[in-house]
């Protein structure tokens, strides 16, 4: 694909200044009713996918959000683009509190704040050419771009890279990866302030994750939109993001820019992550130097999730005082500015490679017991 | 040197379709030694998944042909009949599929699946096969075995799903056993977990192991031998060690560079492969990856890529037209470099 197209300059874009909060989030908590019970249906529980989260998203960065299934990041942005009303908290746009506006209300917001999904397959209409559904929002708001709605369908087209000429095709006659184009296309239609992308490039294959994260990448540059990317691809997001925030059962429990979190990790549950991602080693050394933390079982159920710090269950370090004690989201001694770690009892900040592997899975520490540790290599 | 556990020979697998035949594996051979691990590489739809339904026999004869030799143990497999397969499955040979959910069936006790081969191929009794079925759940790290054999697959999660489903493949002892994307599905701390669990219990076990995923990171973790796959042949194979520290082949360039790593400068731009896989029912003349080749021009004798496969040798090869100069120098001073 063309990698050096020239991006028509967009209407007083990005120009605020850098480090002006975009997105407030405060207190944001959304609790999902668990129904049950026969022949009268009430509500027996409360999945608790997002509780009580504060981030902030400043113009033109690009903020990512990590965690594994279930963890509560896509409905934080679900939340953040406000299809689904919080049960708590607050989202402050622009310095206007929008977590609980009406549909009218949020009528004018909804065109700065646009979303990319996550498969190109679902998420285009089959029976609507690709002009129309990247046209469908400026028809909805009403938007008339000089030269007309078809002219700036072929602009954008050419932005992410396909042929401005096929703006009358439909969604089946284009791969995974085209239609994750359109999707983006789509998305930068009504010049938006903040994209919310949740998992854009994880259906996609390799070859083609690289297209598009190159792609979301230019579009973030050039045109100042600021991002909050969602994916639990920790290498991804990496790549992508100048600040990350890392989630686990609804609760984030680290956030900082990139530096930090990748390499200077305090919460235990960043370093076991961490330590997680499959690496191809491509120096010659001995490909030493990575921790290896193996953590047992699964991630707890939100319905019932762990009192105090929640990730007490699987952790190494626990003790009495994390199950009474709720850890707060705090700037900790040997922090750097702006990395914040709920931990009562933090880590080294380092992911240098420990004396011992940390197993914590009962069938791998039995298996590696006797003789000496098979697969260090992590 | 003994015969090879698994021996493909030449196997071409077409289906035929409402739009024509797909060449799904055109001209694929290679070997897999007990106790040693294949990882087979590709992006979706190169052919690495129904190779190894093809060694199982799962695909479907009315639409399908096979042709080529599937040697398991000297004994040859794409002329058997049913019945023999059917020994064979879940007994000599078995599967870890992807997505757990949809293979274990939600009708069936976890305990009494795992139990029913082992039933089926050693003549067991109903209580010999469950206390089985107790002792390879155990083995797995499922807590409280005994307990959990009752359960349904829905009251699983994820991770311990796909547990089961690896000591329902185990419980008969399996000299080979193909694992086709067993983690794909399931988060990185569980897919950590699952991966040292399997490379454990291949040392007990000593089965041969064909491992299948799109993702390198996992290759580079779990295999001994890779085979890189690309519209339905090998394009590289050797030891992991070769394939990844010196790869020979672009398109194995390609997937390094394309790929974000925890350790990669996260300023520079990816460097992604142009284009899109080719589809199997029209691939490309020649060399099946010449449309997205960057290298074809450097072919000594022009037009070569367009006209002639690349043929792959045994052991450590390439599949492409480049001299074996050509490949190490442009590896080294042009690849290299931007891996970081």
């Amino acid at each position: 694909m063309k990698e050096d197209l020239v991006l028509p300059a967009q209407r007083e874009q990005g120009a605020g200044a850098d480090g002006e909060p975009l997105l407030q989030v405060s207190g944001l908590t959304k609790h999902f009713p668990v129904k049950g019970g026969f022949p009268i249906r009430r509500t027996v529980g409360q999945v608790q996918a997002v509780d009580g989260i504060d981030l902030t998203v400043h113009t033109g960065e690009s903020f990512g959000l990590v965690g594994e299934s279930g963890c509560g990041k896509s409905t934080t942005g679900r939340l953040i683009t406000r299809l689904m009303e919080p049960t708590a908290g607050t989202i402050t746009y622009r310095g206007r509190d929008i977590s609980h506006a009406s549909r009218k209300q949020l009528a004018p917001i909804r065109s700065e704040i646009q979303m990319i999904f996550q498969d190109p397959y679902s998420s285009l209409n089959p029976r609507q050419t690709v002009g129309k559904i990247i046209s469908g929002p400026m028809e909805i708001n009403d938007i008339n771009p000089a030269g007309g709605r078809e002219k700036r369908v072929r602009e954008l087209l050419e932005i992410v890279g396909l042929n401005p000429e096929h703006f009358n095709r439909f969604p089946h006659e284009f791969s995974g990866g085209q239609r994750q184009r359109i999707g983006v296309a789509r998305a930068l239609a009504l010049e938006p302030k903040l994209i919310v992308a949740d998992e854009p490039v994880s259906a996609l294959d390799v070859s083609i994750q690289a297209q598009v994260v190159n792609l979301l990448q230019k579009v973030q540059n050039d045109l100042g939109i600021a991002f909050l990317f969602i994916a639990h691809d920790l290498a991804v997001v990496r790549h992508f993001s100048q600040r990350v925030a890392v989630m686990y059962l609804g609760k984030i429990i680290e956030v900082g820019d990139r530096d930090s979190i990748y390499t200077r990790p305090r919460h235990p549950y960043t370093h076991a992550l961490l330590s997680a991602v499959p690496e191809v080693s491509l120096t010659d050394e001995a490909s030493g130097g990575r921790e290896r933390i193996r953590l047992a079982g699964d991630v707890p159920s939100p319905i019932s999730p762990p009192s105090g710090c929640r990730f007490r269950t699987r952790c190494w370090k626990a003790q009495d005082k994390c199950a009474t004690e709720e850890p707060p989201l705090v700037r900790i001694s040997g922090n750097h500015e702006g990395h914040l770690t709920a931990c009562h009892f933090p880590e080294e900040p380092t992911i240098e490679a420990r004396e011992e592997d940390i197993v914590l899975d009962p069938a791998l520490a039995a298996l590696e017991e006797p003789g000496p540790d098979a697969g260090a290599q992590g | 040197m003994s015969t090879p556990l698994l021996s493909v020979r030449d196997l071409h697998v077409s289906f035929k379709t409402e739009d024509g035949v797909v060449r799904a594996v055109d001209g694929l051979s290679f070997d897999l030694e007990r106790g040693r691990t294949l990882g087979i590489v590709g992006e979706s739809g190169s052919g690495k998944s129904v190779t190894n339904l093809t060694v199982l026999g799962l695909h479907n004869p009315m639409f399908t042909t096979v042709e080529g030799e599937i040697l398991l143990d000297g004994r040859e497999l794409t002329t058997a009949r049913e019945s023999e397969l059917e020994k064979l499955r879940g007994n000599k040979v078995a599967m870890i599929f992807q997505d757990p959910l949809t293979a274990l069936s939600p009708y069936y006790t976890v305990g009494r699946q795992i139990a029913e081969p082992y039933m089926k191929h050693n003549g067991a009794s109903k209580k010999d096969a469950w206390e089985r079925a107790v002792e390879m759940l155990g083995k797995v790290g499922i807590p409280n075995p005994r307990q959990r054999a009752k359960d349904y697959p829905h009251q699983f999660s994820g991770g311990m799903r796909q547990r089961a489903m690896i000591a329902m493949a185990l419980v008969c002892d399996p000299d080979l056993l193909i694992a086709d994307e067993p983690t794909t599905a399931l988060d990185v701390t569980v897919q950590a977990q699952i991966l040292d669990l399997l490379k454990d219990l291949q040392q007990e076990f000593g089965s041969g192991i064909i491992f299948i995923t799109h993702d390198l990171g996992v290759i580079a973790d779990m295999a001994d031998d890779i085979m890189v796959m690309y519209a339905g042949g090998a394009v590289e194979r050797g030891t992991t060690e070769e394939v990844l520290r010196s790869p020979q082949h672009p398109y194995t360039w390609g997937l390094l560079n394309s790929m974000p790593r925890l350790d990669s400068d996260p300023g520079a731009q990816l460097s992604p492969i142009p284009g899109t896989p080719p589809s199997l029912l029209n691939p490309p003349s020649g060399c099946r990856f010449h449309p997205r080749c960057t290298f074809q021009d450097r072919v000594a004798g022009t037009g070569r890529c367009t006209t002639e496969r690349p043929a792959i040798g045994s052991g450590r090869a390439s599949a492409c037209h480049l001299s074996a100069d050509q490949k190490r120098t442009i590896f080294i001073e042009e690849i290299k470099p931007r891996l970081g």
